[in-house]
C-alpha cells in the first residue's frame, strides 16, 4: 500500500505556496497567435482533398475573371462546322451551331459561376437577416416567419422553381430571384437555429440589460459568433444553387441561349453521346469538378470549426 | 439473504485488487495528442474505498474509467500498467475484458438519466448484466433486484423496475444505477461523481444508500468527486489530483486533519472564509409581493425581498426553487404577474423595454458561467469599452483611462486589453464580467452563482474581490447560490427559497442559528461537512429507528 | 389506454399539421394562375389571336371570375381528382375536345412510381447498410474512402451521372438500353430492363446522401452515455447495436429515408428527361416549356403532396417509437 510519503516530490507543481497558487490564475497570461499564423498552421495540416479543392476553386476563379483573355474565340461566334471533331484549331471541337467548345466552356465558367454566386449572395442576405431577426425577436415574429418557411419548404425546391418560372418566364433576373428566394428558406433555418444557440447565452442577455438595440445585438453580439457555420453553409448553398441552375438550364428552363452556360451546353450537345463522344460531358464534368472542390473545402472547414470556439 | 456469495470461481490472487503503475493517458484535441494523465500510481485493497478528488481537468474520471481498462473515444492509454486482481487489463483482448466488465468491475455514471437506455424498463436493464454473464437466471436476478432496490431505499421496490427511466426521478435513477452495478457482486465499483447532478437534500439520501450497500457487501470502490466533504463520507483513503498528477495521498482522517501540500490546504481554505455581518439601513431595492409565471406555469408566489444599501443578500435554494426567476423579475426580463419591484422608493417599470437607460444602468448582473457571459468574438477593450460609451458617454482617452482603472480594480493590467475571452482563464473571465458590471457604476449587482463554475481557489479569490469592491464602492449584491459555504463567506442577510416561495429570511446569524424553519433545517443539515462521521451521525439523528437491511 | 391516447393525440396533431401544410401549399400553387401576366392568353394562342378569341379563352379557363371563387372551384375539383383541362390541348381551338390533366398525369405517375420504387428498393437497404458500416468503422480506411466517394457523388449533377452511365454502359458497351421508352403494354421484365440505367442513376445519387445521413445519426446515437454504459456492462458489440442502439434509431433512420425518398422524387425530374422516360417529371418539364398551367399545377401539387406525406410518415414513426410518448409518467 502506498501512502503520502511514497509520492515523489517532483509531482507537486514546483514548491509553490498557497498565495502563489491563488494568484497564478490572475497573473498568468496565455500565449497567443496572430490570425495569419493560425490560418497558415491549420492550412498546413489540411488534408489533401482540401488542398485539391482550394486549387480547383482558385483555377476556376482565374478562368472566370479573365475569360475574354483566355478564350481563343468569342462566346457566341460561329467559327466552324457543326460538331467538328477535336483538332489543333478547335481543341475541343465545335458545338451544334459550329461555335468553339473550349471558348464556350471558358465563358460558361464566367456566366454559370457568376450567376450562382450572385444568387447565393442574395439568398444569404434574405435568409440571414430574417433568420437573425426571428432568433432575436422570438415570439410571434419568429412563429410567423418559421411557419411561412415551413410551407415554402413543403414544396420540393426544383418543382417550386419550375412553377414560378412558368409564371414569370425564364429571364436571368427572374432565375436569380426565384432560386434565391426559395433557397433563402434553408439559409433562414440554419441561421435561425445557430443564432438561437447564441441568443440564449448570457452575453446576449447582458447586452440587452445594458440597453443595447436590436441592430447591435444582431450585428455585433450574434453574427460574429455564427459566422463559421454560415461560411460553411455558403459553400454548401453555392453548390446546391449551382446544381439547381445547371439542372434548370439543362432542362431548357434556366439560362437561355446564346449565353454560354454549362447546363444548357450539355443539353444542346447531348445527341453526341449516342455516338460515343464525350464532348457533351465536358461541361457536366466542369460543374462536377467545382462542386466537388467546394464540398471538399467545406468538409475540411466544418471539421476545423465545429463549435463556437476558435 | 447473504450479501456476498461464496467465491464463485473468481480467482483470488494475493496482493492488491487493483494496482496501477505509471499510468499515462492522452486525449486528442485538434489532431494532436495531449497528456491528460501524467503517470499515476494507485493501488487498492479488497473491500477498500478510495476517494479520488480534484477539480475540473484533473483527470479523475479518465483515471476511474482506466481502472476498468477503458478509455473513452478520443482518449488513449499511452503508458503504464493496470493490474486488476493480477490480470494485466491492457493486455486483454476486447472479448476477454468484456467478461470482466459488469461482472467483476462495474461502473456508476454521473448522469443516470443519460446512462439508462430510454427504450427499456429499469428491470430489463438490471437483469441484462447478470444474465449476460450467466451469473444468475432471469427469475433470480429479478428477485435480487427487488431486494437491492429495497436496500437502496427506492420507493415501491417491487414495481419500480417496471418503469421506464424517464418515469423515475434523478435521485432514484442514481440509486437504481448503483443497484445495476452491484447486480453481479463485483469486486470493484467505480462511482463517477454519482451525486454531483443532484440537489443537496437529494444527494444525502443517495449518499447514505450507496454507503450502506457498499459497506454491507464489502466491495472495493473508487469514489470520484470534486467535493472533498462528500468523498470524506465515503472513502477510507483519499488521493488528491491536479492536472493529471497526484498531489497528495493519505487516509481520510489524516488528510482532513493534516493536509500536507499547499494545494490540498487551499481546498480547505475556501470553506473558512467568513464575512462579518453588518446591520441593514435603507433598502436599495424592495421586491413586494411578487407572483410570476412562465406562460401559465406559476413559478414565484408572494415573494418579498429587501436588499439594503451597500449590503449583500444571499438567496439560497435548490434547483427549481425560483431563485434565478427572482433575478429575471428584478431585471425586467420576466415582468411579474402581480406585485412590484420598488427601486430607491420608486416602482420600476415591470418590463425591461420600458425602463430608461439610466434605470438599466443601475441594476447589473454577473452570471454563473463566465464562458458564456462574454462574447467570444470581442476583445476585453471592447467588452469594457462599450458600456462606458453607451451608458456613461465616455469617449476616446477618457474611456481608455477608465478601462485602465477598471482593470486595475479587478487586479488585471493593460496587457489584457487586446485579449479575446478564449485567451483568458476562467477566473480572469469572471473578473472581466465583474468589471463590465461595475463599469457603469450600478447600485445593485445580481450575482447568479458566480463562483460555482470555478475551481475552489479561484472561487475564493473572486469572493474576496467582490467583498473588497463592496467596501470600496458601497454597491449592493443580491447573491444567488445553493452553496452554504459561499453564503457564510459573503452574506449579511439570507433569504431561503423553496418551491417558489420565501420560507425564511433575516440576518445571517438569525437564519443560521436555530430555531430554523423546517426546510432551512433540512437544507443546512444536508450540506456535507469535513468530518468522516458526519453522514452516519446525521442519519442516526434523522432516523433513529431505521430498520437495517 | 391512456398512453395509447397520448400517442394517437400526437399523431392526429401531426396529421392535422400535414393537412394544413398541404392546404397552404395548394393556395401557393393556385396563386400561380392569378399572378399570370396579362398577355398570357396571347402567348398561348399565338400572335394571330383576335381580342375576341383571347377573351373567350380567358373565360374558358375562368380568368374572368374572382380569385377566391376560382380557388374554391379548383380545390373542389382537385379533391375529386379533377385538375381541370390541359391548356395545350385547348390551344388548337376546335380541334377535338380538351384532354383532362388527370388523364395526362395518371399513367405517367404510375411510371414514375415504378422507377422511384425500383431505385428505392435497392438504394434504401444499401445506404443503411453502408452507413452503419462506416459509422462502426469510424475514421478507419473504409470510412475515409466512403467519405470522399460520397462527398464526390453528392456534388455531381444528376445528368452527369446519367450521361456517363449511358455513354459507357449503353453506347460503348451495349449492355443496357440507352433510352427508357416504355408504353403501358410493356411487359414487367422488359420494363425493369429498360429502367435499369435511370434507376442506377437515381441509386448512385441518393445512396451517397442517405449513407452520409445514416452514418451521422448512428455516430450521434453511439455517442450516447447509455451506449457507453452498455459497453461497460460487458455485453457484446452486436447486442449493443441490436438491443441498445436500434430501438432508439428508428426515428433518425425514418427521417433519413423520408428525406431521401423525397430527394429521389425530385431527382426523378432530370433523370426522366435524360432517358426520355414517360414519367410525371418529364410531363412537368414539357408543360413548363409549353406554359400549360393546369398540368404544371397538378404535377406540382402531386410532388408537394408526396413530399409532405413522406415527412409526415417519418414524424409518425418518430412519435410511435418514442418511449417518452409511449409510456407517460
Amino acid at each position: 500500500m502506498s501512502t503520502g510519503s511514497d509520492i515523489p516530490e517532483a509531482i507537486t507543481p514546483g514548491g509553490e505556496s498557497l498565495a502563489d497558487l491563488a494568484t497564478a490564475d490572475v497573473r498568468l497570461l496565455p500565449k497567443r497567435r496572430t490570425k495569419l499564423e493560425s490560418a497558415w498552421r491549420s492550412l498546413k495540416k489540411a488534408p489533401i482533398t482540401a488542398w485539391f479543392g482550394l486549387f480547383v476553386i482558385t483555377a476556376y476563379a482565374i478562368i472566370a475573371i479573365f475569360a475574354p483573355l483566355i478564350a481563343p474565340y468569342g462566346e457566341a461566334d460561329i467559327v466552324g462546322d457543326q460538331y467538328a471533331a477535336w483538332d489543333s484549331q478547335f481543341l475541343l471541337g465545335t458545338d451544334q451551331l459550329g461555335r468553339d467548345m473550349l471558348s464556350r466552356l471558358i465563358f460558361g465558367a464566367r456566366n454559370t459561376i457568376g450567376i450562382a454566386v450572385l444568387t447565393t449572395a442574395v439568398s444569404f442576405t434574405i435568409g440571414g437577416v430574417l433568420g437573425l431577426l426571428a432568433a432575436v425577436l422570438g415570439g410571434w415574429a419568429d412563429q410567423l416567419l418559421s411557419r411561412l418557411v415551413d410551407i415554402l419548404m413543403a414544396i420540393p425546391q426544383l418543382i417550386f422553381a419550375l412553377v414560378l418560372l412558368v409564371i414569370f418566364g425564364p429571364s436571368i433576373t427572374n432565375l436569380i430571384l426565384i432560386i434565391a428566394v426559395l433557397d433563402s428558406t434553408r439559409v433562414f433555418r440554419l441561421t435561425r437555429a445557430v443564432a438561437m444557440n447564441v441568443v440564449v447565452l448570457d452575453f446576449v442577455e447582458a447586452a440587452r440589460l445594458q440597453g443595447e438595440k436590436l441592430g447591435w445585438i444582431m450585428g455585433r453580439e450574434i453574427l460574429p459568433n455564427i459566422l463559421p457555420p454560415l461560411v460553411a453553409e455558403f459553400g454548401l448553398r453555392f453548390c446546391f444553387v449551382f446544381l439547381t441552375i445547371a439542372a434548370l438550364s439543362f432542362l431548357g428552363l434556366g439560362i437561355q441561349p446564346p449565353t454560354a452556360d454549362w447546363g444548357s451546353m450539355v443539353r444542346e450537345n447531348s445527341t453526341l453521346i449516342n455516338y460515343g463522344d464525350i464532348t457533351p460531358l465536358l461541361p457536366a464534368a466542369a460543374i462536377a469538378l467545382l462542386t466537388v472542390a467546394v464540398n471538399f473545402v467545406v468538409d475540411w472547414f466544418l471539421h476545423k470549426t465545429s463549435g463556437l470556439k476558435e | 439473504m447473504s450479501t456476498k456469495p461464496a467465491n464463485d470461481g473468481k480467482t483470488q490472487a494475493a496482493g492488491p485488487l487493483l494496482e496501477i503503475r505509471g499510468l499515462k493517458i492522452e486525449g486528442q484535441s485538434d489532431d494532436v495528442w495531449m497528456p491528460i494523465v501524467k503517470g499515476i500510481d494507485l493501488s487498492l485493497k479488497r473491500g477498500e474505498v478510495l476517494g479520488l478528488i480534484g477539480e475540473s481537468g484533473a483527470g479523475k474520471s479518465t483515471i476511474g474509467l482506466a481502472a476498468m481498462g477503458y478509455a473513452r473515444p478520443g482518449c488513449r492509454i499511452s503508458g503504464g500498467t493496470i493490474a486488476f486482481d493480477g490480470i494485466d487489463l491492457l493486455k486483454l483482448s476486447a472479448a476477454e475484458i468484456r467478461k470482466l466488465w459488469g461482472r467483476r468491475v462495474a461502473y456508476v455514471a454521473q448522469s443516470a438519466a443519460a446512462s439508462f437506455n430510454p427504450a427499456h424498463r429499469l428491470m430489463d436493464q438490471y437483469v441484462e448484466t447478470p444474465t449476460w454473464h450467466h451469473v444468475l437466471n432471469e427469475a433470480d436476478a429479478k428477485n435480487q433486484a427487488v431486494e437491492l432496490f429495497r436496500r437502496l431505499r427506492l420507493p415501491t421496490p417491487e414495481t419500480i423496475g417496471s418503469r421506464y427511466p424517464h418515469q423515475v426521478s434523478g435521485g432514484q435513477l442514481q440509486r437504481a444505477m448503483t443497484a445495476m452495478a452491484m447486480s453481479c457482486h463485483p469486486d470493484l465499483l467505480i462511482f463517477d461523481e454519482p451525486t454531483t447532478a443532484l440537489d443537496v437534500t437529494t444527494q444525502i439520501e443517495v449518499l447514505a444508500a450507496i454507503k450502506d450497500v457498499v459497506r454491507q457487501s464489502n466491495t472495493a470502490a473508487i469514489y470520484i468527486s470534486h467535493d472533498l466533504a462528500v468523498v470524506a463520507q465515503m472513502a477510507d483513503r483519499i488521493i488528491v489530483l491536479r492536472h493529471g498528477e497526484v498531489v497528495e495521498e493519505a487516509p481520510t482522517r489524516q488528510m482532513l486533519t493534516h493536509p500536507q501540500m499547499p494545494y490540498t490546504k487551499s481546498l480547505w481554505a475556501v470553506r473558512s472564509l467568513q464575512k462579518k455581518e453588518q446591520g441593514a439601513d435603507e433598502a436599495i431595492i424592495h421586491v413586494k409581493q411578487v407572483d410570476a409565471s412562465y406562460g401559465t406555469v406559476p413559478v414565484l408566489f408572494d415573494i418579498d425581498v429587501r436588499v439594503p444599501k451597500g449590503r449583500t443578500v444571499a438567496v439560497v435554494g435548490e434547483s427549481g426553487s425560483g431563485k434565478s426567476t427572482l433575478a429575471r423579475v428584478i431585471t425586467g426580463l420576466l415582468p411579474p404577474r402581480k406585485g412590484e419591484v420598488v427601486f430607491q422608493g420608486k416602482a420600476l417599470p415591470p418590463a425591461m423595454k420600458d425602463r430608461s437607460k439610466d434605470l438599466l444602468r443601475r441594476v447589473q448582473m454577473i452570471y454563473q458561467m463566465p464562458d458564456t457571459a462574454l462574447n467570444p468574438r470581442r476583445r476585453v477593450r471592447d467588452i469594457l469599452g462599450r458600456p462606458l460609451e453607451h451608458q456613461m458617454g465616455l469617449r476616446g482617452a477618457a474611456r481608455d483611462r477608465r478601462i485602465g482603472e477598471l482593470l486595475e480594480m479587478i487586479e488585471l493590467d493593460e496587457r489584457f486589453l487586446e485579449r479575446l475571452p478564449s485567451e483568458l482563464s476562467g477566473g480572469q473571465k469572471q473578473r472581466i464580467c465583474i468589471a463590465r458590471a461595475l463599469a457603469v457604476e450600478p447600485d445593485l449587482v445580481i450575482c447568479d452563482e458566480v463562483t460555482s463554475a470555478l475551481d475552489q481557489i479561484v472561487a475564493e479569490e473572486i469572493l474576496k474581490l467582490l467583498l473588497r469592491l463592496q467596501r470600496d464602492l458601497k454597491v449592493s449584491y443580491l447573491y444567488i447560490t445553493h452553496d452554504l459555504a459561499t453564503v457564510k463567506a459573503i452574506a449579511d442577510e439570507i433569504v431561503v427559497m423553496f418551491q417558489g416561495r420565501v420560507v425564511q429570511s433575516g440576518s445571517k446569524t438569525a437564519v443560521m442559528t436555530p430555531p430554523h424553519h423546517e426546510y432551512t433545517a433540512k437544507l443546512l443539515s444536508s450540506v456535507p461537512e469535513m468530518d468522516p462521521d458526519w453522514l452516519d451521525g446525521l442519519l442516526a439523528r434523522r432516523q433513529p429507528a431505521r430498520p437495517s437491511a | 389506454m391512456e398512453r395509447v391516447n397520448a400517442v394517437i393525440k400526437t399523431v392526429l396533431q401531426r396529421l392535422g399539421l400535414g393537412v394544413g401544410t398541404l392546404f397552404a401549399v395548394s393556395i401557393i400553387i393556385f396563386l400561380a394562375v392569378t399572378m399570370l401576366p396579362g398577355d398570357f392568353a396571347q402567348a398561348i394562342l399565338g400572335q394571330a389571336a383576335t381580342p375576341e378569341t383571347v377573351a373567350a379563352f380567358d373565360k374558358e379557363i375562368g380568368l374572368d371570375r374572382p380569385p377566391v371563387e376560382r380557388y374554391l372551384h379548383w380545390v373542389a375539383g382537385v379533391v375529386q381528382g379533377d385538375f381541370g383541362d390541359s391548356f395545350s390541348s385547348m390551344g388548337n381551338l376546335g380541334g377535338g375536345h380538351p384532354r383532362t390533366v388527370m388523364s395526362l398525369i395518371l399513367p405517367r405517375l404510375g411510371n414514375t412510381l415504378f422507377l422511384a420504387g425500383m431505385a428505392a428498393l435497392i438504394a434504401v437497404p444499401l445506404a443503411l447498410l453502408l452507413g452503419m458500416l462506416a459509422a462502426l468503422h469510424r475514421n478507419g480506411f473504409f470510412d475515409r474512402l466512403i467519405n470522399v466517394t460520397t462527398l464526390t457523388s453528392i456534388s455531381v449533377p444528376e445528368f452527369f451521372v446519367a450521361y456517363i452511365l449511358m455513354l459507357f454502359l449503353a453506347v460503348r458497351w451495349e449492355a443496357f438500353y440507352s433510352l427508357a421508352t416504355v408504353s403501358p403494354d410493356t411487359p414487367f421484365f422488359e420494363r425493369v430492363a429498360r429502367c435499369a440505367l435511370p434507376a442506377m442513376t437515381l441509386i448512385l445519387v441518393t445512396v451517397a446522401h442517405m449513407m452520409r445521413m445514416t452514418r451521422a445519426s448512428i455516430i450521434n446515437l453511439l455517442a450516447s452515455p447509455y451506449i457507453e454504459m452498455a459497453r461497460l456492462k460487458g455485453v457484446s458489440p452486436s447486442r449493443i447495436i441490436f438491443r441498445h442502439a436500434l430501438p432508439n434509431a428508428w426515428a433518425p433512420i425514418a427521417t433519413v429515408i423520408a428525406v431521401n425518398l423525397a430527394y429521389l422524387i425530385v431527382g426523378v425530374v432530370v433523370v426522366e428527361v435524360v432517358f426520355v422516360y414517360p414519367g410525371i417529371g418529364q410531363l412537368m418539364v414539357n408543360s413548363v416549356s409549353a406554359r400549360d398551367i393546369p398540368v404544371v399545377q397538378g404535377c406540382a401539387l402531386i410532388f408537394a403532396a408526396t413530399y409532405i406525406l413522406l415527412n409526415l410518415l417519418a414524424d409518425i414513426v418518430a412519435i410511435v417509437t418514442n418511449p417518452r410518448l409511449l409510456h407517460r409518467r
